[in-house]
């Protein structure tokens, strides 16, 4: 294992390249600040893959089990002898894994961002940024302490802010930022009194700690499971709190609403934030509390589940209908959290029943490759054709060949097309499915097919369907995009290919122990017949420019309408707020600061005036009143001491 | 009414200070004024003049602070004049309700 | 009833009528005359009570001196002539019966309070022994004092003349009383004839 130095430089690497760039580099060597973040993430990336090769292949077993390491523990804030909050580093098989994952896909954006970002002017402030945000999430998968988690949970929420603001000159950008953190704030509320009360009851903070007291037969264990609260009992509450805030943070129903608008940031930003990083940092904290999930918190887990295959259709269903390029990969990039989120939801403990476990995190690492790799084709074709609507695009596979390559590449590991990365996945979360819950696995097949059906929509408009005429005729047309933008779709283009390959049983588990996947031939005909079937009836549609789609639509007229209005949920939320909240609650409370609390400080002012006005009368300059005053004054005193003193 | 006594004398010069203080705070001119702080003190001197006399006849105590306080009514008694001639200068009256700029 | 107390009840007279003469008179003339009469009734009691000496002093400082100052500062003033203005009611009712109530309960602690004379022998206020007391350096002498108290009339004097001189303003462009300025012209003697000149 690398020392303990060298991987705490993991996430400070990140962190000095946000401060040096935005003190210091923002204001002398701006056009320099790209290659500075490249390069420190280039070295954060170097030494977490070092420690991944380390960790799964020399040293990180003992006995056949994967530890959890610390090398890096220190106590921070001592509330009580019994708790208290220590920073520290730990590693296990998910989070060597996901620091990978969040090196190598920050990097990819950074050297992506060389190409589409140049000439920005704000291009140092957007480097800090994307260095700032990797910091928060590399800490917040380093985590040892579910204090800790949080607060690198709120910082990651922050960055998002940052960089979906981005723009900040454009309402809508500012719009959709204020959303995003609004939304995750809200849940982060749920996830904040989770913890307390996780804490509450197992008398600690510590993730080591806090998984053995509340899955082994302790007190701690029977006290929570023994005190309920409105019918359940105060641990299935402290989970579901836990889980609401990891739903808002991976757009899970109904707190998905951010997600889609949250597209008005830099392609590059979705990339890296709303595909692969962020948006699992939901699934990261349920895999991390697992052990309780599974063994002592069933409830929750099932509402895990629901919850995830629910978000998952109703994302499919929405995505076919939507003509903005970025929000069909948001709805995308939702569903397939959904796949995650439900297989960990069916997942038992330990051993064969751990394989949704371990398939959820496949799917995981698989999915940040081609959801990286989409958003960045999306952005070279943004880029290249200066609109995101679907209609202003089409027959673009002769004007930009690599990207066409690697986009088709990454929609067939989307649709779990063997052998490309997304079926060996897929194909494990199924089976996950179908071993514990039938309803879950159907609903997972049909998404799974209408799954393929709207990416290869996506892809036939846009590469396909009627000749390319672009809008901006007179401009000077450049080619496809520079070297900086296409190395990277390059590289993920491949990992998409090889990714399934990894025997990721051998690897992560539920339990560290290993666990060998079996791949039936018998079991994936199915999806996989759906999946192509999805894909012809897209080409029928699509691929050639035709009136079957309109036909369709008007054919479903009113329930077309609303799923294109993304089922009127925004509209649910706005009234909600607006009429409801606001009216009822913020107007009374601003009346109330306005006139009582304003008006006793008003108040207090014009009285005092007015007692100095009436009072400075004593004050009138005439010798003969304040001669009456004294005179009185004295008589008053000769009368007070003889009287009443003797 | 017996013999002249102690409390007689006092009453006399009681009478006589607060007829001076009646006089001070109604009469307007300042000329007026320094007239009843000259009855005040020979109030007080009365006072003094009594006490002595009647208490004290083995010294004469009374009777010298008597003499200090003529002296110095007359010093200051001047004084007074000649800043009520300078306010007269300044004010045009000696109205004494007519210096009232010191105030709020 | 003997002729004692009759003389001192027409003294008491003299000195409250004067008092009361001097504090309620519009005339501001006969206010000081009431009060050089207060004065003597003063000094008149003095004498009545065997001080000589002082009697003396009030007299001459008291009568010749500060009433005569009040009556010049009278005439530098000007109010001589007219009846002076009348207070306000509130305030001659307020003050009156301020004056009233101070009066009466300083007369009921004096009936009440046992006076205790001493026993030792008198001393006899005669001008010698005022003198030889006076000036004399021992615990019951006011040597101290009595120097102090030139020093502040030296002081007094002093701040009197200070305060009631009148500072000539420095003259500039001192102009012939009888000189007309229009324009830049300086017409030194403005009389009729002149303004008719100029005029017709």
């Amino acid at each position: 294992m690398p020392g303990a130095t060298l991987i705490a430089l993991i996430p400070i690497l990140p962190i000095a390249s946000f401060l040096f760039i935005a003190l210091v580099g923002k204001k002398y060597f701006p056009k320099f600040c790209g290659i500075l973040g490249t390069l420190s993430l280039l070295g954060s990336f170097i030494i977490s893959a070092i420690t991944a090769y380390q960790y799964f292949l020399q040293n990180g077993k003992v006995n056949g089990i994967y530890t959890q390491l610390t090398p890096i523990k220190f106590s921070w804030l001592q509330f009580s002898p019994g708790v208290s909050i220590d920073m520290g580093i730990l590693l296990d098989p998910i989070s060597v894994m996901m620091i990978v994952i969040v090196t190598f896909i920050s990097l990819m954006v950074h050297i992506y961002s060389l190409g589409y970002m140049k000439g920005e002017e704000r291009y140092a402030t957007y480097y800090s940024f994307l260095s700032l945000f990797t910091f928060s999430m590399l800490g917040l998968v380093l985590s040892a302490n579910i204090f800790q988690i949080y607060i690198f949970w709120e910082l990651v929420g922050v960055s998002s802010f940052l960089l979906i603001g981005f723009y900040y000159d454009k309402p809508s950008a500012v719009a959709a930022s204020k959303k995003a953190f609004i939304v995750t704030r809200f849940a982060d509320l749920g996830f904040l009194i989770g913890i307390l009360v996780l804490a509450f009851y197992s008398g600690t903070l510590d993730f080591q700690t806090l998984i053995t007291r509340l899955t082994t037969h302790t007190d701690q264990l029977n006290n929570a499971v023994t005190t309920s609260f409105l019918g359940m009992s105060a641990l299935t509450w402290g989970l579901l709190l836990v889980f609401m805030g990891g739903a808002g943070k991976s757009a899970m129903f109904p707190l998905h609403i951010w997600l889609p608008d949250a597209m008005e940031g830099p392609t590059p930003v979705s990339a890296l934030i709303h595909a692969a990083t962020m948006v699992v940092a939901g699934v990261y904290l349920v895999a991390r509390l697992f052990p309780i999930f599974s063994i002592s918190g069933q409830t929750a887990l099932h509402v895990v589940a629901y919850v995830g295959i629910f978000s998952s259709f109703f994302a499919a269903i929405i995505a076919c209908t939507q003509t903005d390029i970025k929000r069909v990969l948001a709805y995308s990039t939702m569903s397939q959290i959904g796949y995650m989120m439900f297989a960990l939801g069916v997942s038992g403990y330990g051993g064969e029943n751990g394989l949704g476990f371990v398939a959820s995190m496949f799917h995981l690492f698989t999915h940040a490759m081609f959801k990286a790799l989409l958003f960045l084709c999306a952005g070279a074709v943004i880029h290249y054709v200066h609109s995101n609507e679907m209609k202003d695009m089409g027959g673009l596979r002769k004007l930009m060949p690599i990207t066409h390559i690697t986009f088709l590449i990454a929609c067939l590991a989307i649709a779990g097309i063997p052998p490309f990365a997304g079926f060996f996945s897929k194909e494990e979360i199924l089976q996950a499915a179908y071993h514990s819950n039938m309803t879950i696995f159907v609903l997972a097949v049909i998404t799974a097919a209408i799954t393929a059906f709207y990416m290869f929509r996506l892809y036939f408009s846009i590469f396909w369907s009627k000749s390319f005429v672009s809008h901006h005729s007179g401009e000077h047309h450049h080619g496809e995009a520079s070297g900086t933008m296409l190395f990277p779709l390059i590289l993920l283009g491949l990992m998409s290919i090889i990714a399934g390959l990894v025997p990721f049983g051998k690897f992560v588990t539920s339990d560290g122990k290993e666990l060998e996947t079996a791949f039936h031939i018998t079991f994936s005909i199915t999806p996989v017949l759906l999946a192509t079937g999805g894909i012809l009836l897209a080409a029928m549609l699509y691929k050639k420019e035709n009136s079957k789609p309109q036909t369709i639509s008007d054919g479903l007229g009113g329930l077309y309408r609303s799923i294109y209005k993304k089922f009127y949920i925004d509209e649910i939320y706005l009234f909600m707020t607006k009429k409801i909240l606001f009216n009822l609650i913020g107007r009374p409370a601003a009346w109330f600061d306005r006139n009582v609390v304003d008006g006793t400080v008003n108040l207090t002012a014009n009285l005092t005036g007015k007692v100095s006005v009436a009072i400075r009368g004593l004050q009138s300059g005439k010798m003969q009143q304040y001669a009456i005053y004294f005179f009185i004054g004295v008589l008053g005193f000769t009368v007070l001491f003889i009287y009443l003193w003797i | 009414m017996n013999n002249i006594g102690l409390p007689q004398m006092l009453i006399v010069s009681s009478i006589l200070f607060f007829i001076g203080v009646y006089g001070f705070l109604t009469r307007r001119n300042m000329i007026t004024m320094l007239m009843s702080i000259e009855l005040i003190l020979n109030s007080v001197n009365i006072n003094f003049i009594a006490f002595n006399k009647y208490l004290y006849a083995d010294k004469l105590d009374g009777l010298f602070f008597t003499i200090f306080i003529i002296t110095i009514a007359a010093a200051e008694a001047a004084v007074a004049i000649a800043i009520i001639i300078n306010l007269y200068r300044s004010y045009k009256s000696i109205d004494v309700e007519d210096a009232n700029t010191m105030k709020f | 009833m003997n002729a004692s107390t009759i003389i001192f009840y027409v003294l008491a007279a003299i000195i409250l009528g004067g008092a009361v003469a001097a504090v309620t008179n519009r005339k501001i003339f006969r206010a000081a005359i009431s009060l050089l009469f207060s004065l003597i009734g003063i000094a008149g009691l003095y004498f009545y009570l065997d001080y000589q000496f002082i009697a003396a002093v009030q007299i001459v400082v008291y009568v010749g001196g500060i009433v005569v100052l009040i009556i010049f500062s009278i005439f530098l003033t000007q109010e001589s002539g007219e009846n002076m203005k009348r207070p306000a009611i509130g305030r001659v009712l307020f003050s009156g019966l301020a004056a009233l109530f101070g009066c009466a309960f300083t007369i009921l602690l004096i009936q009440d309070y046992q006076f205790v004379p001493t026993t030792l022998a008198a001393i006899e206020p005669t001008a010698n022994n005022i003198g030889s007391q006076m000036l004399s350096t021992t615990e019951h002498g006011y040597i101290l004092p009595f120097e102090l108290v030139s020093i502040l009339l030296l002081a007094a004097m002093i701040g009197c003349i200070v305060i009631a001189m009148k500072i000539k303003e420095p003259a500039t462009n001192i102009i012939a009383p009888n000189a007309l300025k229009i324009g830049d012209v300086t017409y030194t003697e403005v009389t009729i004839e002149t303004i008719k000149e100029k005029v017709i």
